[in-house]
Order: structure tokens, then sequence, then C-alpha cells
């Protein structure tokens, strides 16, 4: 088994062939900021919040592979803020109503704005109006909250392997859309997962909610990401 | 030198962020040995007798009387202050912006379901604030210099932000201080 050696901010570390940056940081202990990317499932690289330098070069680490030697920069002061950046478009390009979202404190999003402390966006809020889709039995499509991950679109998929949610048009029209008798058929499971998979509260299961008290919730008390870091000392 | 002085509103929001700074328990001691409040609903003073040093914004604007008392508080506080959800992104009251007024004023006043069948107007007194397109975030009508989200901001970080700005240090913010629920 080849072993890669290469740093990660000056830090040595090591990882298997084949390994993209991100995988082989959170095996060293580092945390890199995911967004689109879903554990399970083939990265795509299109939130670009993983965005790392690797000599002057910006690359999505989600996608990219570790080589022997790389020197990859991922928490200079630059990339930071232009991370910081990305969450607050999505933030203005969307409806975000914390207060009454029912994924709030389990938001990825939500969580990312707290560990970059993003008090306020930096760009004018956009207000666009969006269709809210109610019409699966188990599942609700909030589309304010959604950001286009298509973390949806690529993790659920009906029991014979086709496709439940898909997205309609290209560029910021792109909406996601659900398969009515498919969704029909997800079972209480399935629709949890789909749930989970959904990084925002755009796909809400119907029937429950604010299920876990404040203070309680994922992440309440430890930042996002500090999962990864706890790990770096062993 | 006198005490600084603080001045506060609620423009469109709902007082929760005004509970939120009544909510430092026995600290409000010591902001009363501290500082000082002048124009604002918790002393009732309706107008600035004096500049303020500190100006707390509950709220964002949804009217032109909104947008009045808020060009008020920036012309007469040297730090200002968009004081929870509402101020800082428009909050629950924003709910409305992705539809256009007119059908939301409608939906209120002229086919909403009521208990008196009488002729149904849509309010237009002369003497009523008017209402705007949107329900715009501070920022986007003043310029701001401080921002505490949450709804409400925790009264731990309305604490810090009034001891900091007073101070005159950057503000400490825990991970705990900083939520958006």
């Amino acid at each position: 088994m080849s072993e890669i050696r290469f740093t990660i901010d000056g830090r040595p570390c090591v990882a298997r062939a084949g390994q993209t940056i991100v995988e082989a940081a959170k095996a060293n202990g580092v945390w890199i900021p995911v967004l689109c990317h879903y554990e399970g499932l083939k990265p795509v690289g299109s939130c670009r919040i993983c965005t790392v330098r690797v000599a002057g070069r910006y690359m999505a680490a989600c996608t990219q592979p570790v080589t022997e030697g790389m020197a990859v920069e991922n928490t200079a002061p630059d990339l930071e803020d232009m991370r910081k950046s990305l969450i607050e478009m999505l933030f203005v390009e969307g409806n975000h109503f914390c207060p009454s979202c029912e994924k709030s404190g389990n938001c990825e999003l939500q969580a990312l704005a707290y560990r970059y402390r993003m008090m306020v966006p930096r760009f004018p809020y956009l207000w666009p109006g969006r269709a809210l889709d109610a019409r699966a039995p188990r599942l609700m499509l909030e589309r304010n909250r959604c950001i286009q991950c298509l973390r949806c679109v690529r993790g659920i998929r009906a029991k014979d392997g086709r496709k439940v949610f898909a997205a309609v048009e290209r560029g910021p029209r792109v909406t996601i859309e659900i398969d009515q008798r498919l969704a029909a058929g997800l079972s209480d499971a399935e629709a949890r997962r789909a749930m989970d998979i959904c990084p925002v509260g755009a796909i809400l299961r119907k029937e429950t909610g604010f299920a876990v008290p404040i203070g309680k919730r994922k992440y309440d008390g430890a930042p996002i990401g500090s999962d990864v870091e706890k790990g770096a000392g062993r | 030198m006198g005490k600084p002085v603080i001045a506060t509103a609620s423009l469109a929001g709902c007082f929760g962020c005004h509970m939120s700074i009544l909510d430092i328990d026995e600290r409000i001691l010591r902001l009363v040995e501290l500082v000082e409040f002048n124009k604002s609903p918790i002393d009732d003073i309706k107008r600035f007798t004096k500049p303020a040093d500190i100006g707390l914004i509950e709220g964002g604007c949804s009217n032109s009387e909104n947008v009045a008392v808020l060009r008020d508080f920036r012309k007469n506080c040297r730090v200002l202050v968009s004081l929870g959800e509402c101020a800082v992104m428009g909050g629950l009251p924003a709910l409305r912006n992705s539809i256009p007024l007119k059908e939301c004023l409608e939906e209120a006043y002229l086919n909403s379901p009521t208990v008196d069948p009488g002729e149904r107007v849509i309010p237009n007194d002369e003497d009523l604030p008017v209402i705007l397109d949107k329900v715009y975030p501070c920022h986007e009508v003043v310029k701001i210099d401080c921002f505490l989200p949450g709804c409400p901001p925790s009264a731990d970080l309305i604490w810090e932000a009034l001891t900091a700005i007073i101070e005159g240090r950057p503000l400490n913010l825990a991970y705990d201080l900083i939520k958006f629920d």
C-alpha cells in the first residue's frame, strides 16, 4: 500500500493513494469545510466552500486527490474570508429565516455561519419568490431554504434505483423537483434519510418538527468540524 | 466625562430584543451605574435630549415611520447597533418580501375572514405611516456599526457587546453567543 506524504498549512500528513484532500485531511484530524459534499456520495465540487490553495492554484478539496509532496493551504486568512463570503452569498440568495426553521440548530449552512462568525452578510438580500411543494405524503420541499447542493438528487433513490429528486433548469433558475409517484412510495426511514441528507431545512419530514430542544441540537454546543479536529491528537 | 448614554428603539420588531436587554439579571444594577438611558421605551423618553454614545435598534424598516426613527438614531448616536434578526436581516416581518405588497394588503384587509361584514378598505389615512414595498434590514437604510444576531440575541451577547463598546475593545465572541434563533 503506497503512502503519500503531503502537508496542510505546513503540518506533515499522510494519505492513501486515491484519497481526496478532504478525506485525507479528516484522517489526519484536519477539518476542511464542506457543504455540497456528503460522505458516501460521489463528490461534485459545486459549492466551493472546501476551496484550498495548492502551489498558488485554487481547487475544490472534496474532488481533488492528494499527490505526493502536495503543500495544501487551508486556513490562510484570504481563503477563510472567501469561504465566509460564499456562506454569506447563500444566505442572501435564498430566504433563510432561521428563527422559524425546523432545521435550526441542526443546519450545516447555519453551523458554518456560526463557525465563520457571520454577524451579517456583506451582500444585499435578494428575497427570491420560491414555491413550496407539500404534495408528497411524508415530505415537504421548502425551496426558500434550498441551496442547490444536489445532495438529495444524488443521494435519494427509490428501491429500483430511480432518483426521487431532480434539478430542473440551470444557473440562477435551477429548482429541485420531486417525483411525486416515487416520493409517495418512500418509507418513514427513507424520508428521514432525505431530511438528514439535506444540509439546510429545504427537505422536511411531515408531522414532526422541533423534536429536539434548544441546547441539545447538533451544533448548539460545539462548532461544526470540531469532531474532526478532536481526532487530531490521536 | 459623564456616563455613556444609551438610546433604544423597536421598529418592525416584537419587543423580544428589549426583553432580552432586561434579561441580564442582576447585571442590570451594574448597567444602571455604568450608563445613562436617553430616548428609549424603557424610560419612555420620546425625543433625544442629548446625543447618545450607543443606539440599539430592534426590528427592520417596514414603514416610513421606521425609516424616520432609524435616521434620527443615526444622526444622534455615535455607535449604532442592529439588535436581533429583524434588524439584521428583516426577520419574520420580511416573510412578506417575496410577495407583492398589493397582494399582502388585499389578503389582510379585503379577503381575510372577518366578523364585521361592513365595507372593507385598505387603511389609507394620511396620518398612518406609509408601508414600504419590502421590509429592509437596518443596514440597507443607514450605516450600522455593530450587528448582534439572534431571536432574541442572548442577554450575554448584549452584555458583552455593550461592555466592549463602552470599554472601546473588540467583541469577544464565544461560540455559544452567536445564534440566529
